[in-house]
């Protein structure tokens, strides 16, 4: 059995920079990296982006070049599916009955695309967004010819995926649920004026309606039946409807978490010398009224991930980074700091209808999130007022042609 | 291939060996320099590749872009200086072009 000071399970964004960070801060035990890809670490947010646009090559998306690993002495096992984990004796085994002892093991495996739980769910054609596989399928359908495409989800993922694919002058129908886009993570007014993007673009929306099934031509999608009984032919299907954490291991070993697993602030979880960061990791965020969630991005991922080596390192550390996120719509640059989960007003600043504002969230006078659309200035002035917490003024926050810098002066 | 000057944080000088036919945020981190975070991963949305350009160089880069501008304004140790290294793609006229990495925010 092969023996490592520590373990990280997954290389994605949060296990790669893990990996990177533990040799940045001085870490000289030996790493493993194992993963399910069989890529080695890459950059997922241009997946539904540039490298399905075809704009970037992989090689591009590399987070380090291959030499890069193996001169950090850091050991990477892909196509390995860490099944098991025996907490007491430090045993991590994999799918294919490999052992491996860890000192410490860093969790940081993410989550599968949901699917759809529909008859017809597993035709062929159907796909997810989350790996290089899951792209490169949706491409390869795209170069035989699939023209109409049915997007299934109305989050960013599936927003994005729908811009590239308008793009490339295929058809796109998007079909939510939810009456409104982005209706689990944004606010009205931004919902309202990505929905009138996408018309503008050319997609057909179909909000607040379910899918029932998917229909089939022998084995192949052909179309996709909604709730309320309408038929849309399909050449291909894309579900962008979240993920379910890659858990049941850690959690089988007596990890708690109902949402994923539990964490503090070192990223440790309720079992010994077992943490977990990234998109897995439900934990207590400040910047979120103090509400225990998980958090689905490249920043929480790259934070836990140096918080992690920090503990491991010896170092004292805490994780509170303040989230920000970004989506590349058409020319539509959207930028987001804060959380906009806990709030008790919203504010407009700027002109929607030249698709360059901004909306501001409050909590008890202070700002707790900012969703800016082609308004960089805003995105970077609000971060510092969301670190400081500082009152503002909410009709001078109103008027974009005060500079939030300056409402920090109150 | 041209040559990049880096000088890291700890005041020691990398040169890295690169073809010019990315970012210079990608050549940087190519190399195995770890100071960059470039978290966006080149896109202009966020301003975790920020260097210093020397003096002599800043005239031969392309124009900042009113995000990037925006951007560099989020870090306290912005300077007149002061680039996103991802706006800089490399090209043969970028020889042996001299940076600093910026102190982490």
């Amino acid at each position: 059995m092969r023996m490592y000071d520590v373990v990280i399970v997954g290389s994605g964004h949060g296990g790669a920079q893990a990996a990177i960070s533990l040799r940045q801060f001085g870490f000289e035990g030996s790493i493993l990296m194992v993963s399910r890809d069989t890529e080695l670490p890459y950059e997922r947010p241009p997946l539904s982006k540039e490298y399905l646009a075809g704009e970037k090559p992989f090689e591009r998306l590399l987070i380090r070049p291959a030499e890069f690993w193996n001169s950090k002495n850091i050991e990477i096992e892909l196509d390995c599916d860490m099944v098991s984990i025996d907490a007491e004796s430090h045993v991590a085994s994999s799918a294919d009955g490999r052992q491996f002892a860890y000192g410490s093991l860093v969790w940081a495996a993410g989550g599968e695309p949901r699917m759809l739980s529909c008859p017809g769910a597993d035709l062929q054609g159907v796909h997810g967004v989350r790996s290089r596989a899951d792209v490169d399928h949706i491409a390869a359908s795209l170069r035989s010819g699939a023209n109409r495409i049915v997007v299934i989800g109305g989050g960013y993922i599936g927003l994005e995926a729908a811009a590239v694919l308008r793009k490339m002058r295929r058809e796109v129908v998007l079909v939510e649920a939810l009456p409104r886009v982005l209706s689990r993570v944004a606010g009205e007014t931004i919902s309202h004026f990505v929905q009138s993007m996408h018309k503008g673009q050319g997609v057909d929306l179909r909000l607040g309606v379910g899918v029932k099934r998917l229909v089939g031509d022998g084995s192949n999608v052909s179309g996709v039946e909604l709730t309320d009984g309408t038929h849309i032919p399909a050449d291909m299907v894309i579900v962008g409807i979240g993920i379910i954490p890659s858990v049941e291991p850690v959690k089988r070993a007596g990890v708690s978490g109902e949402n994923g697993v539990d964490v503090d602030e070192q990223c440790k979880t309720s079992v010994a010398d077992i943490y977990a960061i990234g998109d897995c990791a439900c934990h207590t965020n400040a910047w979120a009224g103090g509400a225990h969630l998980r958090v689905e991005s490249v920043q929480n991922a790259s934070d836990m991930a140096t918080t992690v080596a920090k503990v491991l390192c010896g170092q004292d550390a805490a994780y509170d980074a303040i989230p920000w996120f970004w989506s590349n719509q058409y020319d539509c640059r959207m930028q987001t700091a804060g959380l906009s989960v806990d709030y008790d007003q919203t504010v407009v600043r700027g002109l929607v209808a030249e698709a360059k504002f901004s909306l501001v969230y409050c909590k008890d006078g202070r700002i707790s999130a900012i969703d800016c659309i082609n308004n960089t200035k805003d995105y970077v002035q609000a971060r510092k007022l969301i670190e400081t917490r500082k009152v503002v003024d909410s009709v001078r926050l109103a008027d974009a042609s005060v500079p939030l810098k300056a409402l920090g002066d109150l | 291939m041209i040559k990049i000057f880096a000088k890291l944080r700890d005041g020691s000088t990398t040169a890295i060996s690169t073809k010019p036919d990315g970012s210079l945020m990608e050549a940087i981190r190519d190399s195995g320099i770890d100071e960059l975070l470039a978290l966006c991963g080149g896109c202009c949305s966020c301003a975790t590749c920020h260097v210093h350009v020397d003096e002599s160089w800043l005239s031969r880069l392309p124009d900042m872009s009113e995000d990037e501008d925006d951007l560099l304004e989020s870090s306290e140790h912005r300077d007149n200086q002061s680039r996103l290294s991802c706006q800089i793609l490399l090209t043969d006229d970028l020889d042996g072009l001299k940076v600093t990495i910026a102190q982490a925010d």
